[in-house]
């Protein structure tokens, strides 16, 4: 890990990217603060905590890489990328803006974006290419990705997963944000997904559950991780809207911010009383 | 007098003009057809989007929402349809046609299944949530395939003539509509499938323009009328197949020719019209669209200006038409 992230408190930080989830998806009056509230821990314990990347040097070959397979969930991805260093924060307010740098899905001319998505089910695709290159040149990067539980429900998904486990990429390591809500409602309801964890074993990954809001645990997942052969899949029980109550499990915030000021103080309010 | 910084969308012509929502239209039709029992609908997982969810309120039972799997979808709708179901499918364009193409080439087009694809949030004016879903590329996947008829529907009285047509009728069809509420174009009914429709008569040059730019065609022409240049305006509503007829008239008759579409400049209305014209009378024909390039982040009047898809660019296109001796 490169930069001066390492001694800040974890539980803070999150805070802040919280805040700014919320304040930025307000400011564009568009975007997706749900899938963004759930997988904060989850990017803010990766960036800041585990990670070998170097703001300075966005290109680093050696770096580790990480993939936003569920491209819409950019609020809590850009924020964390302009508190770690990769491009000016005051960009954030041009989120979702025309001319602006910061793409409602997430891009990869963007400093500190690996790979580009939005087309739900295909990032997980490209960091097989990418941890299958690390084999191929025998380097030590890892790729992280995070995934959707609605996104599973695409085919190419499971595609990906045979494609892993066949390849043997070690150096793959997968988040999916287990939510259990999709855009248009309750995982279960719409498209049962039921024992992920089992489903991604026989497919011949090693995979654990864990509460991805907890950085305790996502703590030790990544060390699970350290120890187990193949390509690794850490189902992380999150909920959808964290931190700010009415957002809480509600499947309306998907993809709408907070509807005006009233709404948006008493989120931050919320996020700052967690 | 129209002044022509009254020609670009923003700041306050689209606020002026009357808008409806072709997506509304389009779940209001599905209500109505779906009283026959034989109709069943598909969405993965933007019926709240796509407004197919009016449909799943009123007839559960015939409605599945059969999560993200956009070829998934594609297949079991073409297995309905064997047993006798009419069946729609609904998504975003850039899933219903780019994610699931070859889906809907196989299992919808080549086998004949009598599938109807409405799909929504085409081109552009899907807005902020940028390029990865302006879908501006669907005109010429779908006009591609054999079987396949295609409609652009101007707006949302027609999208309503539209549903209705392609549930009356066996398909394949594809039928595109936009996210954003719609100027409107129709005071009565008025479409014909495969008839281009004459919005405004003239003799100096014809636009061809489908979907939200038949508003922006009608406004450049009051302007142009002004400037002394007579344009005739077709509304092409049916892309597939395309009204030969009405294209060769134009070309005798006004001799240029402008297309005008919420689309890549290749292999869409452009394009189309372009083969009609060059294989029989040869003319001027330019196209206005979107020239090569994938959409971004933005407010979607703001996007249609910064990319010209305005009455402005249509002048300009005119303009310049019009000092090309023919
Ligand atoms: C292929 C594809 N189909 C549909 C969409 C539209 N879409 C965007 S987000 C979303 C729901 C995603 O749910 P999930 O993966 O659970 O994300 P999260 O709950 O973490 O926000 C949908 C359907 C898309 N982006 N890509
Ligand atoms: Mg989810």
């Amino acid at each position: 890990m490169q930069g001066s992230a390492r001694s800040e408190n974890l539980e803070e930080i999150a805070k802040e990217v919280r805040k700014s989830i919320v304040k930025m998806t307000f400011e564009a009056k568009s975007g997706h603060p749900g899938g963004s509230l759930s997988a904060t821990e989850i990017l803010t314990y990766l960036y800041f905590r585990e990670l070998n990347i170097d703001p300075a040097n966005p290109n680093w070959p050696d770096r580790d890489r990480f993939v936003l397979s569920k491209g819409h969930s950019t609020p809590v991805l850009y924020s964390i990328l302009a508190m770690r260093g990769f491009f000016d924060p005051n960009l954030l307010h041009g989120f979702r803006k025309i001319n602006s740098l910061l793409q409602g899905h997430v891009v990869n001319h963007i400093p500190g974006v690996d790979i580009t998505a939005g087309s739900l089910g295909q990032g997980l695709s490209n960091a097989v290419g990418l941890a299958l290159a690390a084999k191929i040149d025998k380097k030590s990067y890892r790729v992280f990705t995070l995934i959707g539980d609605g996104e599973s429900d695409e085919g190419s998904i499971w595609e990906a997963a045979l494609s892993a486990a066949h390849l043997k990429l070690s150096n793959l390591i997968v988040f999916l944000d287990r939510n259990m809500i999709q855009l248009d409602g309750f995982t279960e309801e719409i498209l049962t997904l039921g024992d992920l964890e089992g489903k991604f074993r026989s497919f011949g990954w090693a995979a654990i559950t864990i509460d991805g809001h907890s950085f305790a645990e996502i703590r030790r997942a990544i060390e699970w991780a350290k120890n187990e052969e193949g390509p690794k899949m850490i189902i992380a029980r999150t909920i959808k809207g964290k931190g700010v109550k009415f957002m809480e499990n509600n499947p309306e915030y998907h993809g709408k911010p907070v509807p005006n000021e009233e709404k948006l103080n008493e989120a931050l309010k919320d996020i700052e009383g967690m | 007098m129209m002044m022509s910084n009254e020609l670009n969308w923003l700041p306050d012509l689209i606020n002026k003009l009357d808008k409806k929502s072709v997506r509304e239209a389009y779940g209001n039709t599905l209500v109505s057809v779906g009283a026959d029992k034989s109709v069943v609908v598909l969405d993965a997982d933007l019926s709240t989007s796509t407004h197919t969810s009016m449909f799943q309120k009123k007839y559960p039972e015939r409605f599945f929402n059969v999560g993200i799997s956009e070829n998934n979808m594609m297949g079991v709708a073409s297995g309905l349809s064997w047993t006798g179901k009419k069946v729609f499918v609904s998504s975003f364009a850039i899933f219903a046609t780019g994610r699931a193409y070859d889906f809907v080439r196989q299992s919808v087009c080549y086998a004949d299944s009598d599938v109807r694809i409405v799909a929504t949030h085409a081109g552009l004016t899907v807005g902020e949530d940028g390029a990865t879903h302006q879908m501006l590329e669907d005109i010429g996947l779908m006009t591609g395939l054999p079987r396949m008829r295609v409609f652009v529907p101007a707006d949302a009285l027609e999208t309503e003539e539209i549903v209705r047509y392609v549930y009356e009728n066996r398909g394949p069809f594809y039928v595109r509509l936009s996210r954003e509420k719609v100027p409107v174009v129709h005071d009565s009914e008025s479409f014909r499938f495969g008839r281009a429709e004459t919005i405004t008569d003239g003799d100096d040059l014809t636009i061809i323009a489908t979907g939200i730019l038949v508003s922006a065609a009608k406004i450049a022409t009051s302007y142009l009328k002004q400037k002394g240049i007579s344009a005739r305006v077709l509304n092409m509503a049916t892309i597939k197949p395309i009204d030969s007829d009405s294209i060769l008239k134009a070309a005798r008759e006004t001799g240029r020719i402008l297309t005008a579409e919420e689309h890549s400049i290749y292999n869409g209305l452009g394009s189309r019209v372009s083969e009609v014209v060059t294989e029989s009378y040869p003319v001027l024909v330019r196209r206005l669209g979107v020239n090569d390039t994938f959409g971004e982040s933005g407010k979607s009047w703001e996007l249609m200006d910064k990319y010209g898809l305005n009455p402005m660019g249509i002048v300009n296109k005119v303009e310049e038409m019009m000092k090309v001796t023919v």
